[in-house]
């Protein structure tokens, strides 16, 4: 069964003004339970309004929303259940921190939900270890860490609700190579470990490449395509057309099939394309092997 | 010019005087730097290394500690001279929606020409230039806010170019941007340096777009450690990753094939060199 599922899903901003404007236009979707989704598009795509619409920010102008098999509908009581099921965590997390210390702000979602005090304990000890943070920051204040100390702090308050669905918007943003690739393995991680459905909004293809199994991609509004992501990255031309872009190696590899070379064009990460291209130099180097 | 922009012995601290006794964290530690009139030079380093203070000394928003820095020709330290330099070395920041003031993108563009207090007629000459180097002339009477990311971050590099600067730094410009909004910001750049002669001093997190410049400096813990052309830059993958960097795609796959035993080259930092090389890679066997 689809983990989540839309049926028609429109929306549209300042209706009735002369600022109207279909941000999600008629997009029908099934993502299957424990995906690893990659969300790409260009600025203005109507991205970041879909995934709000998952944990019922944003309510749809028309069509249908299903989350784990239930209809999301405008009920008070039942969005509050929907809520605890999706995790939304935004770009820049740090800067919703509030508490006095980073134990009391991870403790804000799971108490929340009514949990019991050695419940909370239990997830939060757990979550520290999974971002990857040292147990002894949790009596400090969120605002002694560096940045990307802090923007840990905030994925574990969201983490620690063990949602079903996790979705962050650009978790790796403004982050250097090492701390992007801190944060994004530590969602990877998240992933193995909990089986739970995680959606990661990206402008760095290099990220989703090497990330994500499944990519979702929309362009003006609507839903491009939704596809596994070494079929997403074959289409290059499409996405460079609607100001995306796959990763370099992928053009590498593009290029040299263009040119002639007997080799596959499926390459999205630097780990594969190494393989590949060693494998068939071997081959050639010692072709009675 | 000498010293055009120039680092000597640069300590700076960053105190906060709210603790007590005040904690004091020192970023720059003793850097030395040079970088000479219409180079386009890259500026790497972790968050946290001190290359945005560095930035900031060299257009007198922060004023070292200890030692000197000088910015087209003046000491940063000389008070007579801040409105000289601040004209001349223009800053683009990350995140264009805090950097555009006015409502339409003309006026923004005016903006610091007209606190110069430039004739309006030379006012109209050089926004109207400013706007179509950065390829946004036909916006002029548009409103900055609904632009795509990288049309605002152009219109503000524009607010800086209409100023006629001989440099400008950038921090991070492209970090917020879609691929096709960074694509339009680098080409803006690599047009100002190559046609105009500005120079340029780009802060990037992406490899590849430091690949684009003539020289990468890398910046850790307060000091350059390494200081040179992309292709020597990059070829040294270890080093970068154990301070916290990476180096582009291409590089790295040349890197691993070489480590393999097989002739390529590591300096290979563009998609074209990379192409080139593994197709002969493979016509030799």
């Amino acid at each position: 069964m689809a983990i989540i599922k839309t049926e028609n899903l429109t929306y549209v901003y300042g209706e009735g003004t002369p600022f109207r404007k279909v941000a999600v236009d008629d997009v029908n979707l099934e993502i299957e339970e424990g995906e690893m989704v990659g969300v790409i598009g260009h600025t203005g795509s109507g991205k970041s309004t879909l995934i709000q619409h998952f944990n019922g920010l944003l309510q749809a102008t028309s069509g249908k929303i299903f989350i784990d098999g239930e209809e999301l509908t405008k009920d008070k009581g039942k969005l509050r259940d929907v809520r605890f099921k999706v995790g939304l965590v935004f770009q820049y997390p740090e800067y919703q921190l509030f508490e006095e210390t980073c134990y009391k702000d991870i403790a804000f979602g799971p108490k929340n939900m009514g949990l019991s005090d050695e419940e909370i304990d239990k997830r939060i000890r757990e979550t520290v270890k999974l971002v990857g943070l040292d147990e002894k920051l949790l009596d400090k204040s969120p605002f002694e860490l560096s940045g990307g100390q802090k923007r840990r702090v905030a994925i574990a308050g969201v983490m620690a609700m063990n949602p079903k669905i996790l979705i962050l918007d650009e978790p790796a943003s403004g982050l250097d190579p090492k701390g992007r690739d801190k944060i994004l393995g530590l969602i990877k991680e998240y992933h193995q470990e909990k089986k739970n459905t995680v959606m990661l909004v990206s402008h760095s293809m290099e990220d989703v490449a090497k990330n994500a199994s499944k990519i979702l991609v929309m362009n003006k509004a609507k839903l491009f395509c939704y596809d596994d992501t070494e079929k997403v990255f074959h289409r290059a031309d499409e996405l460079t057309e609607m100001g995306l872009a796959v990763p370099q190696i992928t053009r590498v590899f593009n290029r040299l099939k263009a040119m002639g070379v007997d080799i596959n064009d499926d390459v999205y990460t630097v780990k594969y394309g190494t393989r590949l291209l060693l494998d068939i130099l071997n081959k050639k180097q010692h072709p009675d092997l | 010019m000498q010293n055009f922009l120039k680092a000597e012995r640069v300590r700076f601290s960053y105190v906060n005087n709210m603790e007590n006794p005040p904690v004091v964290n020192e970023v720059l530690k003793g850097i030395d730097i040079e970088i000479k009139k219409g180079e386009f030079v890259a500026v790497l380093g972790h968050n946290g290394s001190g290359k945005s203070t560095l930035a900031k000394c060299f257009n007198a928003i922060n004023l070292p500690d200890e030692g000197d820095v000088y910015a087209v020709g003046f000491n940063t330290k000389d008070e007579d001279k801040i409105l000289d330099i601040r004209q001349n070395v223009g800053m683009v920041f990350q995140n264009p929606d805090n950097q555009l003031v006015a409502t339409i993108v003309e006026e923004d563009v005016a903006f610091a020409l007209e606190n110069m207090g430039v004739e309006p007629k030379e006012i109209r000459r050089r926004v109207d230039e400013a706007l179509k180097t950065v390829g946004m002339y036909e916006y002029r009477e548009h409103a900055p806010h609904k632009l795509s990311g990288g049309q605002k971050q152009r219109v503000a590099i524009a607010g800086i170019i209409a100023m006629e600067p001989e440099c400008i730094l950038l921090d991070e410009p492209t970090a917020m941007l879609d691929p096709k909004g960074r694509r339009e910001v680098l080409k803006t750049i690599r047009k100002l340096n190559r046609e105009n002669g500005v120079t340029i001093v780009l802060i990037t997190h992406y490899m590849e777009e430091a690949a684009l410049a003539d020289r990468v400096v890398v910046v850790d813990k307060g000091q350059v450690i390494i200081d040179d052309v992309p292709e020597k830059v990059f070829s040294q993958v270890e080093k970068m990753k154990s301070v916290g960097l990476d180096v582009p795609q291409v590089t790295e796959l040349c890197w691993e094939l070489k480590k393999a035993g097989f002739d390529v080259s590591t300096e290979i930092i563009s998609e074209d060199e990379c192409v080139e090389a593994l197709y002969k890679l493979f016509d030799k066997g």
